[in-house]
């Protein structure tokens, strides 16, 4: 039994930091119809961010965090501007093609500042005993940490006039310019928040396990399965389908062979695009998301 | 130097030219290619390591990658845009996944090396040039048949399906049937190029199909010009250029390589800013205004 309730508390874990990251990418989706990938790359660049702040410029990690999710938010601003804003109108694949050129760029960088060898933060763990629980406080600030987010993320979306905002504009693109709302400035908010939280989980992905460049593609697959998983028109599917990937990878660690883990996780990924493409909790049936 | 350089353009062009036929001509994204261009090379490694013909085992490698791909287009023919791409990403991490764990049959990380080099008919191609002369007959073979192919009816259909598939479908076509095909003839064209690959490197591990090798196809495509086959041969041109002169530069090969990333990644962004439709890319059609709207 013990076994079992630490193979919760870590799917809960892995689960959450999905879910943070693949909020992010529901966020851009549900607004732009348009499939981020370089979201977990963005991820990744905010992993290093943080490594570059804390130990290479050696301020207080919660200091370093901080700054590593203000740079990424400002990466993601980027992005927009060169990437997907001049690209709106244009042939309906360039801007999926630019943000893959986007993605690959980011990875280069990675690896030629920080080289492609596995790093990791130099934050100290010490592990607590909760009556057969084995729990470090690094997990522990991590959770608190995914609460906030979490809350934090629901007040600014529910209860702001910026969420407001957000939500009509998801809603309807168009409908939401005629009323006013300034959608170029709501999709550049959707990129620095989107990246923001990839940068949070990102953070969190390096203190779990290390630092590596490579990451940024699993991270970019895991997420959009996460968002699938939970349905897209939901920016908290993402969050849902976060949990319910943390759960699979973990349990199924216990009944397979670890060399199949990705295997599996792809698996999932096709099979849940085949037959539920709609997302787990979706609003509405909208069968593989019609360009027209 | 040159040979080999050469020699590349073309294993890429004949991959390229299979993979335009599902991007170029019929519009899907398709993120599969590693996965053909792997069956392909395994395939035709395996056979002729245990005495099959050359000739024979690169068709069959071919021809395993078509199978495939006909499953694959099976299941996804119904998708569309993003969950397309999605799902042949999907599927080539999972075939990469068998190429790295089915260790008794692909020696998992460790490789295939000594992959015999080409042999028809008794006569061995050991040289460079022998090589060069022989791939550009498969590679003038694989124009004539892809250009007879999409100058056909069949051909106009999958631009049809691509510009508006609803029209195709009113005038009674069988849309699911026809993207199979072209899936399918894709993956023999992946196939039989990650077979040349194979048989010309003489070494082939899983680490040489992963994602990046089909993004840097992608380009090729992209680059080149989507729907045009001598685009195509073009793009393999330029990027084979890009990507290999590097090494010759004298930089250490970590940052050469992650060198190449950054100039073809750049490219590419570069590329999708100025000419969205790649050099000698289409001119835009009728219905583009229409896919545009649909596409926000």
């Amino acid at each position: 039994m013990d076994y079992y309730s630490q193979v919760i508390l870590n799917s809960i874990i892995t689960g959450g930091i999905y879910g943070l990251i693949a909020v992010g990418y529901s966020m851009i989706y549900s607004i732009l119809r348009f499939v981020n990938f370089s979201h977990g790359f963005v991820a990744m660049m905010g992993m290093y961010f943080t490594y570059a702040l804390s130990v290479q410029l050696q301020l207080p990690f919660f200091i370093a965090a901080a700054g590593g999710i203000v740079l990424t938010a400002f990466l993601g601003m980027i992005i927009e501007r060169v990437a997907y804003r001049p690209l709106r109108f244009s042939f309906y694949l360039a801007p999926l093609v630019a943000v893959v050129g986007v993605a690959f760029f980011l990875e280069s960088v990675a690896l030629m500042v920080w080289g492609g060898g596995i790093l990791s933060y130099d934050v100290k763990t010490t592990s607590f005993n909760i009556s057969g629980l084995y729990i470090t406080n690094v997990q522990i600030g991590i959770l608190i940490t995914l609460l906030l987010s979490v809350i934090l993320l629901y007040y600014l979306i529910e209860k702001t006039t910026i969420g407001q905002a957000i939500r009509a504009t998801a809603d309807d693109i168009k409908m939401a310019s005629l009323v006013g709302i300034n959608s170029n400035r709501i999709v550049v908010i959707v990129f620095m928040l989107g990246s923001a939280l990839a940068a949070v989980g990102g953070t969190f992905l390096g203190l779990e396990t290390n630092l590596q460049p490579t990451i940024g593609l699993s991270v970019t697959a895991k997420s959009f399965a996460a968002v699938i998983l939970g349905g897209f028109g939901n920016i908290y599917g993402g969050l849902v389908g976060g949990l319910v990937l943390g759960f699979a990878e973990n349990l199924g660690v216990t009944v397979l062979p670890t060399v199949w883990k990705d295997f599996i996780a792809f698996g999932v990924l096709f099979i849940v695009i085949y037959f539920k493409p709609s997302g787990l909790l979706a609003k509405r049936q909208e069968r593989g998301g019609r360009y027209r | 130097m040159f040979y080999h350089l050469t020699i590349l353009m073309i294993i890429y062009s004949i991959t390229c030219i299979g993979l335009n036929i599902v991007v170029g001509y019929t519009g899907f994204f398709s993120f599969a290619r590693a996965a053909f261009f792997g069956i392909g090379a395994y395939t035709s490694a395996l056979l002729v390591m245990s005495g099959v013909p050359f000739l024979i085992a690169i068709i069959a490698g071919g021809i395993l990658a078509a199978i495939f791909g006909w499953i694959l287009g099976l299941i996804t023919v119904e998708m569309t845009g993003d969950y397309f791409a999605l799902a042949t990403f999907a599927f080539a991490e999972m075939t990469r996944q068998v190429f790295i764990n089915w260790t008794g049959l692909t020696r998992g990380p460790l490789g295939l090396p000594g992959i015999p080099r080409p042999e028809i008919f008794g006569f061995r191609f050991s040289t460079n040039q022998a090589y060069l002369f022989l791939y550009i007959i498969l590679l003038i073979l694989v124009l004539l048949i892809t250009e007879m192919y999409v100058k056909s009816p069949f051909g106009r259909l999958l631009k049809t399906i691509r510009e508006d598939e609803t029209a195709a479908q009113s005038l009674g076509k069988d849309i699911a049937k026809t993207k199979n095909i072209a899936i399918a003839m894709g993956a023999f064209f992946g196939g039989v190029g990650g077979a040349l690959y194979a048989h010309y490197i003489t070494y082939i591990d899983p680490s040489a199909f992963v994602l990046h090798i089909t993004i840097f196809f992608l380009i090729i495509v992209i680059a080149g010009g989507m729907g045009n086959n001598y685009g195509t041969i073009l793009g393999a041109v330029m990027l084979v250029l890009v990507r290999e002169l590097p090494r010759y530069l004298g930089l250490s090969p970590a940052f050469a390589a992650s060198l190449q990333q950054m100039v073809y990644s750049s490219i590419l962004v570069i590329l999708m800013l100025v000419r969205p439709r790649g050099l000698l890319g289409e001119r835009k059609l009728l219905s583009e205004q229409s896919s545009e709207e649909g596409g926000k």
